[in-house]
Parts: structure tokens; sequence; C-alpha cells
């Protein structure tokens, strides 16, 4: 978003020229976990969709470094059969083989000095005959309890330090710790090593796509700005649900939990954007002070018994299917209390939105895959007909779908054709284009782009992860004292969910 | 769903198609513009196949015109492909309403959204004043399939109306994002410009002509024997850059006192073109600047083998 200054000296760059996209100046990329899934399904098939795209630099390099007892050439295979398998856009000899040869491997432990002394030989090889010119971004694609590891070699070694006319970047991924003692002490050992500036958190559930669709739905209508508030506004709903259980992930989940997966990020996220103000521009710093401001607003619900709701799911069956419960997956201890639901009532304490309350929910195993944010508007003060005329009519409701299917539903009341006067909620759908499509860039591939030109991410920033955490921290410290409420997967969550809202006269919408 | 409509009107195609939306079940349109295609029968269904797929990225309504035996009787003939997102109307028109096309048009176009004009092949003389090309807002034409490409070209810059944009620009866009991007970081001011390339082929010397503009320097061309442009260079008082692309899909970057770097510069496909003009739907000031300028060089060009 912003221009470097070089770039805006650049005699072939023209604000007016809107074809030229921005590539990459020359530079490498180094993936801690390369035989992780995350890296073989979204990392490497990115960096290939990127290239092809021609958005990479010219003698672009994309090291592994990981615990197997491979050579370059076995590297290649694998970034290839992941390309193979994953890439959105079509496999292309020329381009496969201009990456290709830029694919180093480097095999080692992460607290292995000579495996990193070997890291820095290969980089400075790159330099050499691939021209990266000293750039180079550190994707961390591991657990995060080897990010200390990691993060003190590179320092040790070296790499985390660029000299005046080269950069270093890391990356690391969602969670940002799992409380704010955690996520306090994860800063520390970043700042550490890298400057602020340097440091890429990436949640990718919420791509920058995303977020640009919101802000320009938001701000680039009259339509909607007028009514966004509490004059208009009955309640916000924001769900993330997934179909999917935990599969393999049992260790990683276990403990963590819902809210922590989910809430603290990603709804939390989609509620600043939300409820946030406009912003002066859309440069990162501006934007990320109104989603603080937003952040900082929030109140918890006095009693938490009543104003949140928790569950896990059970043995079920979820479309056409018997899926094991969470306390039957593999790898979970007969002690566990994680939920694997998490919703609560928060309101956001500005003029704007007194009095408004932002239900938020997130769940695995639930009714169907969908992320979606709704705002459901106040009925109309009066009808002009008789009550029979209107009782199909609910309440008029603007959804912004994030994922899957990127698109805006607005519910209304319309008139049912014939001779009665009878009034009944329609749904008006819009989708831009096919979201997976292999034309729309995919958030990783956004991601990994904003991290090599340098973009200030629109990622959340140390501050914004701080008073999540503020937030989350009190609503997993009281359901630490309870058992989590059973429901059936393929449901839409437990009874108190329902009940929650039913306290307040509403109910969940089905996504 | 195909729906064929020989000898009718615009207003029974236009009834069809709500009948055909309503029929598949979807109760609005979700379409962003309207995209019309003014194409020969011989070149119809390749150039059907590329707006399809452009669609895909864009969801429009495309209209495809095509004259026919302009001494018949005068005579519609309609084909609805709804493919959803949008739909596909083939258009016939026969005797002298080949010459009335936007009385068939007008009536299809969707509401108050941009109206993209595309000719695949041959396009007319002057495009902006042309019988549909006033319905457009966009006009997009290709002067590598004219007789005459460069003679193409500079009627182009001739008879440009903003909105007006040429294939010949849109092939180029890699090759002006990769130099555009070797100049992010700094670079001595240019001297002088080569650039090679097919003979006769229009992207060659409008290439010249924008880094001519930008840099503010002279440029020369080379005929080569291509495919496509083959190669960049740009000089300062210190040292240069080099782009070359020998084979039309694999190009090396070159800089005095940096290693070659390599990197894939395939030409691009009709689709491709397509998905990027209507991606900007306003006029194209860096086109109109360039095409005007290729005139200019067209005197100047010096020609050599090499």
């Amino acid at each position: 978003m912003t221009i470097s200054v070089s770039e805006s000296n650049n005699p072939l760059r023209d604000t007016r020229d809107k074809r030229l996209p921005r590539i990459a100046g020359p530079c490498s990329l180094v993936i801690f976990g390369v035989t992780g899934d995350l890296a073989r399904k979204k990392l490497m098939p990115a960096v290939y969709d990127l290239a092809n795209r021609g958005l990479l630099p010219p003698g672009f390099a994309l090291t592994g470094f990981a615990r197997r007892d491979w050579a370059d050439q076995d590297f290649m295979q694998v970034v290839h059969d992941s390309v193979k398998e994953y890439a959105r856009t079509p496999f292309r000899e020329d381009v496969w083989d201009q990456l290709a040869a830029g694919c180093r491997f480097v095999p080692g432990d992460f607290g292995d000095d000579a495996a990193f002394d070997n890291l820095v030989q290969t980089i400075h090889d790159l330099d050499r005959v691939r021209g990266t010119d000293g750039n180079h971004a550190f994707y961390l694609s591991i657990p995060p309890k080897f990010f200390g590891d990691v993060l003190g070699q590179l320092k040790r070694s070296g790499l985390s330090a660029g000299d005046t006319t080269s950069w270093r970047r890391v990356v690391v991924e969602k969670p940002f710790g799992h409380n704010l003692a955690s996520a306090r002490e994860l800063n520390r050992v970043l700042d550490e090593v890298f400057t602020p500036e340097s440091v890429f958190r990436i949640d990718h559930y919420l791509g920058k796509e995303t977020v640009q669709n919101l802000l320009a739905l938001r701000f680039a209508n009259t339509l909607f700005e007028p009514i966004w508030n509490r004059r208009y506004v009955d309640h916000v709903q924001i769900t993330m649900a997934e179909d999917i259980g935990i599969g393999g992930r049992a260790g990683y989940y276990d403990g963590i939990g819902a809210a922590r997966d989910v809430l603290q990020n990603h709804l939390l996220q989609l509620l600043a954007l939300t409820a946030m103000e406009e912003p002066v521009c859309f440069q990162a710093d501006t934007l990320r002070a109104e989603k603080l401001k937003v952040l900082s607003a929030i109140k918890l619900p006095a009693d938490l018994a009543t104003g949140s709701a928790f569950g896990v799911y059970a043995k079920g069956w979820q479309g056409g299917e018997l899926v094991p419960g969470y306390a039957e997956e593999d790898g979970i201890p007969d002690s566990s209390r994680t939920e694997t639901y998490a919703a609560v009532r928060l309101e956001v304490d500005t003029r704007r939105w007194a009095g408004v309350p932002f239900y938020v929910r997130t769940g695995k195993r639930l009714g169907r895959r969908v992320s979606e944010i709704a705002v459901v508007f106040q009925r109309a003060p009066h009808l002009p007909f008789t009550t029979t005329a209107t009782e199909e009519l609910g309440q008029n409701a603007l959804v912004i779908r994030v994922q899957p299917d990127e698109g805006v539903t607005v519910r209304f009341g319309s008139k049912v054709p014939g001779t009665a006067m009878e009034v009944r909620d329609v749904n008006m759908d819009f989708a831009y284009g096919e979201a997976f499509t292999e034309r729309s860039p995919e958030a990783y591939e956004r991601l990994i782009l904003d991290v090599l030109l340098g973009d200030p991410p629109l990622f959340p920033s140390s501050q914004e992860i701080d008073l999540s955490w503020q937030i989350v921290d009190p609503i997993t410290s009281y359901w630490a004292d309870h058992k989590p409420e059973r429901y059936p997967a393929g449901t839409w969550g437990p009874k108190s969910a329902d009940e929650m809202l039913a306290r307040d006269g509403r109910v969940w919408r089905r996504p | 769903m195909i729906i064929d409509l020989p000898g009718t009107t615009a207003a029974a195609v236009g009834a069809a198609l709500a009948r055909a939306r309503r029929s598949e079940g979807a109760s609005t349109v979700a379409a962003a513009l309207t995209l019309l295609v003014a194409v020969s029968e011989r070149g119809a269904d390749a150039a059907i196949a590329v707006a399809s797929d452009a669609a895909r990225e864009h969801p429009c309504r495309i209209l495809v015109v095509i004259p026919r035996a302009p001494s018949a009787n005068t005579k519609l003939d309609a084909s609805i492909h709804a493919r959803g997102p949008g739909e596909t109307v083939t258009l016939r028109l026969y005797g002298s309403l080949g010459e009335h096309a936007d009385s068939v048009v007008l009536p299809l176009l969707l509401p108050d959204t941009p109206v993209v004009l595309w000719w695949p092949s041959e396009a007319p003389d002057n495009p902006g004043e042309s019988v549909l090309g006033r319905l457009a807002g966009r006009r997009i034409t290709d002067a590598t399939t004219a007789a005459k490409p460069l003679g193409a070209l500079e009627l182009r810059a001739r008879t440009y109306s903003p909105g007006d944009t040429d294939f010949a620009w849109s092939r180029i866009t890699p090759w002006r994002a990769t130099l555009a991007a070797a100049l992010d970081h700094g670079f001595d001011p240019v001297r002088s410009i080569e650039v090679s390339g097919a003979t006769g082929n229009p992207s060659v010397p409008l290439l010249g002509a924008w880094l001519s503009n930008r840099l503010d320097a002279a440029v020369t061309i080379h005929a080569t024997r291509g495919p496509g442009i083959t190669g960049v260079v740009l000089r300062s008082d210190h040292g240069q850059i080099a782009l070359t692309r020998p084979d039309g899909r694999r190009a090396s970057l070159e800089r005095t006192g940096s290693p070659a770097r390599l990197v894939a510069l395939s030409r691009r496909s009709d689709a491709e073109c397509l998905a990027e003009e209507l991606r900007r739907l306003d006029p194209d000031e860096p086109y109109a600047e360039s095409v005007a300028t290729v005139s200019t060089l067209a005197r100047s060009r010096t020609r050599r083998r090499t």
C-alpha cells in the first residue's frame, strides 16, 4: 500500500498505469518445516502460483529446512509434487523450470549450529548464483514450541540481520501464544531478534482479499454506512463454522480449543473490521488505529455463565456420515475439557454501537462450513399492514459472506405474488466472480507477496493481539472451571448457545 | 442450456433471457458488465471460448454480434447459452440489419453497468465512432490480426478516443512489469533503449514507445525472427539492464555487476489479455501516449537485421 522512496522515483512507474503489478525485488524465501501439511498444501503451491502470475522476481529462490536426509533434488521433487497436486494455476514447464532451479534444501535440527551454518552458506551461494542480493524471508511453518530455537539460531548465525541495503524478514503463523502471558513472551523473543516492521504475523483465515472486500463494501458505498449504527442495527452475528473435526491435530488442538484457536484472532478481527470507524486512509497504520479503538472498547458480559456458551462435539451424523465425538478422536485424553465450540455476547462501548450486542461463535463439526458477518436490522417502527400480512416478515439483514463463496446477501421483505397482501422474507445474493477459480489469488499468495514486497501487512499487530487476549483470557479462565456441553456433530452447537440468544429475545441465523 | 430463436427480435431475446434465468432458479443477475463481441462467423467459436474464459473472472453478459450475408433479407437469428453466472447470446444479423447492430444490442445491455466491446479480428477504422463502438465505454481491438499490423496501430493512434485499447498493448504487460520492477531499486538515468522483436509485430514499437516516453531516451528498434518481443536493453552511463527472451517463454535479466537472473515470461493468451482488459474500465492514458508515440517512432525507425 505504501510506496518506497526509490519506487516513486522509478520513471517506469506511473500512478495512471494500473496494469503494472508490483513485483518483489530480488529475494528468496526460506521455509522451516517444509514437510508439514501447511507447507505442502499451501505455501509451496502459493509460491508457484505467484511465479506463474509473474509476481516473483527473476532469480527467486526457495530454500527448505527440515529434519530429513534430503538433497536439493529430493526437495525439488517434494515441491514438484505439492505444486502438481495443490497449485491453483495450470502447471507450466517453463515456470516450473525457473522455480526448480532456485530450490535448495538444508537438512538439520532446529537447535543444530552446524545446520544453520550450512543455511548461511546456502544463502550466500544464492546471493552469488541467483542474485538474491541478501534479501531473505524466513517462514516459520513449525509448532510454536520451536520458535525460540529457530529465532535463537537465526540470531546466532547472523541470518536475522541484513545490512543497510538488504532486508531480512520473519513470518509467524497464528496461534500467537495461548494466552496474554505467552503472547507477550513470544513477542519479546521476536523483538529481540527482528525489528517490529520485519515481523509478519499471519492469520490465514483472514486473507487480505476478505479485509479489502469488507472495506470496499462499507466505505466505498453510501448505501450502508448511514444505517451502520445503533439507530438501525439490532444486533450483529459473526460466525465461523467448520464441518470438519480436529482430524489428526489432537496434539495441537487439545488444551487450546475454539476460543484460542479462532475467536481470539479471526472473530475479533472480523468484529473490529465490522464495527470500526472509517479510517482516514487505507494504510496499514491508520487501519490498525481504528481496529485498536474497537478492540479496546469491547466489553465482556457481566455474567459469563449467561453471556457465553461453550461445547464439545459428540458422536453424530454429519452430512450423511457417522463421525466420532471429540472424546473418541485419537490422542484426546479422557480428562480433556477442551471446547470445540465457543460463543460469546460482546458489546462495543462506543456511541455508534452502544446497546448493540455482537454475538460471535465458532465451532467444529457444525452444520456446514461457513464464515459470515450478519448485520441484523431492527424491525420497521411501524408496519402499515395487518398483522397477518406481516406474520412471516423477519428482520432485514445484510450478510457478508467471508468464505467460502465470498459475496453479499441482503434479506428483505417482499410481497408474495397474489391477490392477498402478504409480506415475506427473501434473499438477494451477489458473488463477485467465483472465489475459488484459479484467477483470484489465494490468501497465502497475497500474504507471501506482501512479505516479499515488505508491504505493511493488514495482519494483526502485537498490540491488537495483546488486546484480543485481554478479551479472551477471562472467558477461557471462566470456562476452565466448567465442563463443556456436548452437542451432536452436524448440528449448530450446544443448547446453551441458543439459550444465550433466547434470553435476549433473539435467535441464531441458520447460515 | 441452449435456446435457439430463429427469426426473432431483441425484445423476444430479452424475454427468453428472463425466462431462462427464472427456470434456472436464479432470481438476480450477478453480472458486472456487458461484453459485446463483434466478430465474423469464421472467428466466432474461438472468440466465444476466449470471452467465456474471461467471464469466469468477470461475471458478465456476453453478446456476440455476427453480421451475415449483407445482401440477404433482413433477419435476426439468436441463440442463448445460459452458463451461469451470466449468459452468452449469439446474434446473427442478416442483410442490412448488420449496419444497425446497435438497435439489436441496445435493449439487451445490462442496465447501468459498463459496456465493453471487443473486436477479436477486423476492427473498424474509427472504433469510437463505429455503430457499436458508440455504445461501449471500453473498446478493445487487436492490431496484430490486421493485414498490416503496424499500419493498423498508427490508425489506432489517429482515431484514438478515451476508452480505446489494443491487445498489442495488453500482450506486453509482463514485459513492462518486469522492466519496471528492475528499475524499482534504483538505476542511473537511461541514455538509450533498444527493443528487438519480430518484424511487423505491433507490440515491438509499442513497447519501444512506452519506454522512450517514460525514460525520455531515444529508442532503436531491431527486427528479429521473434517470436514476439525478443529483447530490451536499457543503457545508462555506467551500465545496462538487458532482458532477453529468445524462445518466447523464458527470459534472462542481466544487469551490470549482477549474475544473470532467469524468469518465466511466457507469451500471453488472448483470454489472459481480455481478462486484464476487463479489470480496468477507465481510459488507459499510458496506452494513449504510447500509441501516439509509435507514429513518430515509425518515421525515425532504423532497420537492422540481427
